[in-house]
C-alpha cells in the first residue's frame, strides 16, 4: 500500500479533505439522477448522463446526505487533461463513498483509473494508475482502510465513449468506483 | 514463483480458429519518387494451376517497400517466362530498369528470373518446390525477399508477420482480440479473444512466442504465448501494472513496467528462474522499455522530468541518461536494427506523429503527418515502421518508410486494429 510517496501529494490529499469538509455540508439531492441504471452497471448510463448534465454541475450530482445503507450512486468522477487533481465538484462524491465505505467496512472498491485516447497506451496506462491513485489516497485520508481499496488502471483501453473530440475525451478521463 | 509462473493450460479466454476472417486490406498512400520501376510479368501456368497469382504478390510486395514501382500489367508489352525469351529492348522501351519472369511447372514447381534490364543480364535464377499448393503464397513472399536483396543488397522482410490487437464496441460490451497475420495482413489468425483489454504483443527474438498485456483476470498480467502449440504461463501478476513486456534480444530476459512499488518502473525478469531485477528508481513514471539491439542498454519513457521523454539506462553502469529534447512530449521507443535510430511516437506540430532521432546526432524527424500515431514497431530489416493510426474514426494499421517517402495503410473491414508488432526474421 502507499505511504504517500511524495510530501507534495500529501499537501494536496490534505488540502482536498480540507476543501471537502467545507464543501460536503451543502450536498443536495437531485432526483434527476438515472439512478436505476446506476445501480447495475459501473459506469455508462449513469456517468455520461452525469456529464451531460453539465460537467461542472457540481450540484446535479446525485448526492444523499444521511444515505448510508446504499453504495452511492455517482461512481464516476473526472478529470482535466493530463491532471490527475481531484475537482472540487466532486469532492461531495468523494465524501459519500469514504462515508459509505467506513460505515461498511465489509465493502470493497476497485478504483478503475481511465485516460482519453491521446499518447501511447502503456504511458496512459501509467496515467490511468496516477487518477486511481489520487482517488485512493483522498479516501484513506478520510479514514477509509487500505484494505477495502484496490486501483486498476485501464488507460485508453476501455473508453465510456468514442470519438476524437474534446467532449468525448473529457467523459473518458475518469476514475469509476466499481463495488 | 509459482504465484507467478502458474501454467495456464486451461483455454478459457483462448479461441483458436484457422479462419481467416479479419484479414486486412492494403492502400497504398504515399509513393516514393524515387522507387525504381521493375516489371513483373504474370508467371506461366504449365499444367498445375496454383491458388496464388504468384507475380501479383511479389509486385504488391515491391510496390509496398516504397523502393520499387512495379509496372502496370497493362504496360507490360511481352510475356516472357523465362530469360531465354527476354527481349531486353522492349524493357528499356517501357524504362523497367529490371524484370521478373517465371512460370509454375507440372510439378507445382515456380521457377523464376531477375534481370538487370540496362546491365542486360541474368542476376537471378531459382526453382522453388512447394510442400503443396497453400505454400504459394509464402513461396511468392520468399521471392519477394530474394529480389530485394538482390537489388537492395538489403534482407527483405515480406516473409515476416505482424501481430496486433483488435477491438470492437465500446463502454462494457468491447470484445479484444490478438491476432498474428502474414506481413501484407493475409491470413490472419486469432490467437486470444476476450472481453477485458489486451494489450502491448512482443515477440520473441525467435518468432516462436508473444508477451502480451492481458486483463482477462480483471487486473493486468504478462503471459508468454508459444504460437505453435498455444500454451502460455502467466508470468508477471503483481499488483498495480504489470505492462509494456520486452525480450531481451538473446530471448532470455523480459523487461518490464511494474507499479508493485508506487509508481510504475523498469524491470527485467530472467524467463528461466523468474527472477526480478529491478532498474529504475524514480518517483516518476518509467514505462515502455525496449532493449538496445546490442543487450547492453534498453531506452524507456520516463516523466520524471515533467512530461513523457525517453532516456536511456546503460546496464554495465546503471546511469540512465535523458535522450529526447525535441519537444514535451516523446515515448515508446522503438531502435532500428542498427541500433543507431531510435523511432518513437512525438507530439509534433499536428498532433502524435512516428518521428526518428538519429542517436549519435540527437536530431529528430517526423515522418508522418497524421494527429493520432502510437505504437511504432520496425521491421526486421529497418526499412518499414508499422504503427496504430486513425482514419474515419477508426484505428487501424499504417506503415511508413524508414526515410519517409512512402507508406501505406491496413484498414480492416471492421472494428478497431491497433499495437502492431512487426515479427523478427522468420526464416
Amino acid at each position: 500500500m502507499h505511504l504517500f510517496p511524495y510530501a507534495k501529494h500529501l499537501a494536496v490529499a490534505v488540502s482536498l479533505v480540507v476543501m471537502a469538509g467545507c464543501s460536503s455540508t451543502g450536498g443536495t439531492q437531485d432526483g434527476s439522477m438515472a439512478g436505476s441504471e446506476g445501480a447495475g452497471s459501473t459506469n455508462g448510463g449513469a456517468s455520461s448522463q452525469g456529464m451531460n448534465s453539465g460537467q461542472v454541475g457540481s450540484n446535479s450530482m446525485g448526492m444523499r446526505d444521511g444515505q448510508q445503507d446504499g453504495i452511492p450512486q455517482v461512481r464516476t468522477i473526472y478529470f482535466d487533461y493530463d491532471r490527475d487533481t481531484i475537482r472540487s465538484e466532486f469532492e461531495p462524491v468523494m465524501a459519500a463513498h469514504a462515508q459509505y465505505l467506513r460505515s461498511h467496512p465489509n465493502a470493497n472498491v476497485i478504483l478503475q483509473g481511465h485516460t482519453d485516447e491521446r499518447g501511447t497506451r502503456e504511458y496512459n496506462l501509467a496515467l490511468g494508475e496516477r487518477r486511481a491513485n489520487a482517488v485512493q489516497r483522498f479516501l484513506m485520508v478520510q479514514g477509509v482502510s487500505p484494505s477495502q481499496l484496490e486501483v486498476v488502471s485501464y488507460g485508453e483501453e476501455r473508453p465510456a465513449v468514442r470519438g476524437s473530440s474534446e467532449d468525448s475525451y473529457a467523459q473518458n478521463r475518469r476514475v469509476v468506483f466499481d463495488y | 514463483m509459482k504465484r507467478y509462473m502458474s501454467l495456464w493450460c486451461g483455454m478459457l479466454l483462448l479461441l483458436m480458429t484457422s479462419l481467416a476472417h479479419a484479414d486486412l486490406t492494403i492502400e497504398i498512400t504515399k509513393g516514393s519518387d524515387r522507387a525504381t520501376p521493375i516489371a513483373v510479368v504474370t508467371f506461366a501456368e504449365q499444367g498445375a494451376q496454383l491458388p496464388t497469382d504468384i507475380a501479383s504478390v511479389i509486385a504488391n510486395d515491391l510496390e509496398r517497400s516504397g523502393q520499387f514501382k512495379p509496372l502496370s500489367r497493362d504496360n507490360l508489352i511481352a510475356t516472357p517466362s523465362a530469360s531465354s525469351e527476354v527481349n531486353y529492348r522492349d524493357w528499356r522501351a517501357v524504362d523497367a530498369d529490371y524484370l521478373v519472369v517465371g512460370k509454375v511447372g507440372t510439378d507445382g514447381s515456380i521457377q523464376y528470373e531477375l534481370m538487370d534490364v540496362y546491365g542486360q543480364e541474368r542476376m537471378l535464377g531459382k526453382v522453388i518446390n512447394l510442400a503443396g499448393p497453400d505454400q504459394s503464397r509464402s513461396a511468392a513472399h520468399r521471392i519477394s525477399d530474394e529480389i530485394f536483396e538482390a537489388i537492395t543488397g538489403i534482407r527483405g522482410a515480406f516473409s515476416t508477420q505482424i501481430a496486433y490487437v483488435t477491438s470492437q464496441g465500446v463502454g462494457e460490451n468491447i470484445q479484444y482480440g490478438l491476432q498474428v497475420a502474414d506481413a501484407d495482413g493475409y491470413n490472419s489468425q486469432q490467437i486470444l479473444s476476450s472481453d477485458e483489454p489486451i494489450l502491448s504483443p512482443a515477440w520473441s527474438p525467435d518468432g516462436q512466442k508473444l508477451a502480451y498485456v492481458s486483463f482477462e483476470t480483471g487486473r493486468p498480467a504478462i503471459y508468454i504465448q508459444n504460437l505453435a502449440t498455444s500454451q502460455r504461463v502467466r508470468v508477471s501478476s503483481f499488483e498495480g501494472i504489470n505492462g509494456a513486456p520486452a525480450w531481451s534480444p538473446d530471448g532470455r530476459k523480459l523487461a518490464m513496467s511494474l507499479s508493485k512499488d508506487g509508481q510504475p518502473e523498469i524491470y527485467v525478469m530472467d524467463i528461466g528462474s523468474g527472477n526480478f531485477q529491478r532498474l529504475t528508481r524514480s518517483d516518476a513514471i518509467d514505462t515502455e522499455p525496449t532493449w538496445a539491439p546490442d543487450g547492453q542498454s534498453l531506452v524507456f519513457t520516463s516523466d520524471r522530468s515533467g512530461g513523457p521523454q525517453l532516456y536511456r539506462y546503460e546496464l554495465g553502469s546503471g546511469e540512465a541518461k535523458r535522450l529526447t529534447f525535441t519537444g514535451n512530449y516523446n515515448s515508446r521507443g522503438r531502435f532500428s536494427p542498427d541500433g543507431e535510430t531510435l523511432f518513437m511516437i512525438h507530439r509534433g506540430s499536428q498532433g502524435f506523429q512516428v518521428a526518428k532521432q538519429d542517436l549519435e546526432t540527437g536530431r529528430l524527424v517526423t515522418l508522418t503527418n497524421s494527429r493520432a500515431d502510437e505504437s511504432p514497431s520496425v521491421a526486421p530489416n529497418g526499412t518499414m515502421v508499422i504503427f496504430a493510426t486513425q482514419q474515419g474514426g477508426k484505428g487501424v494499421l499504417s506503415a511508413v518508410s524508414a526515410d519517409g517517402n512512402a507508406s501505406f495503410r491496413l484498414p480492416a473491414a471492421q472494428g478497431d486494429v491497433r499495437e502492431p508488432a512487426w515479427s523478427p526474421f522468420l526464416n
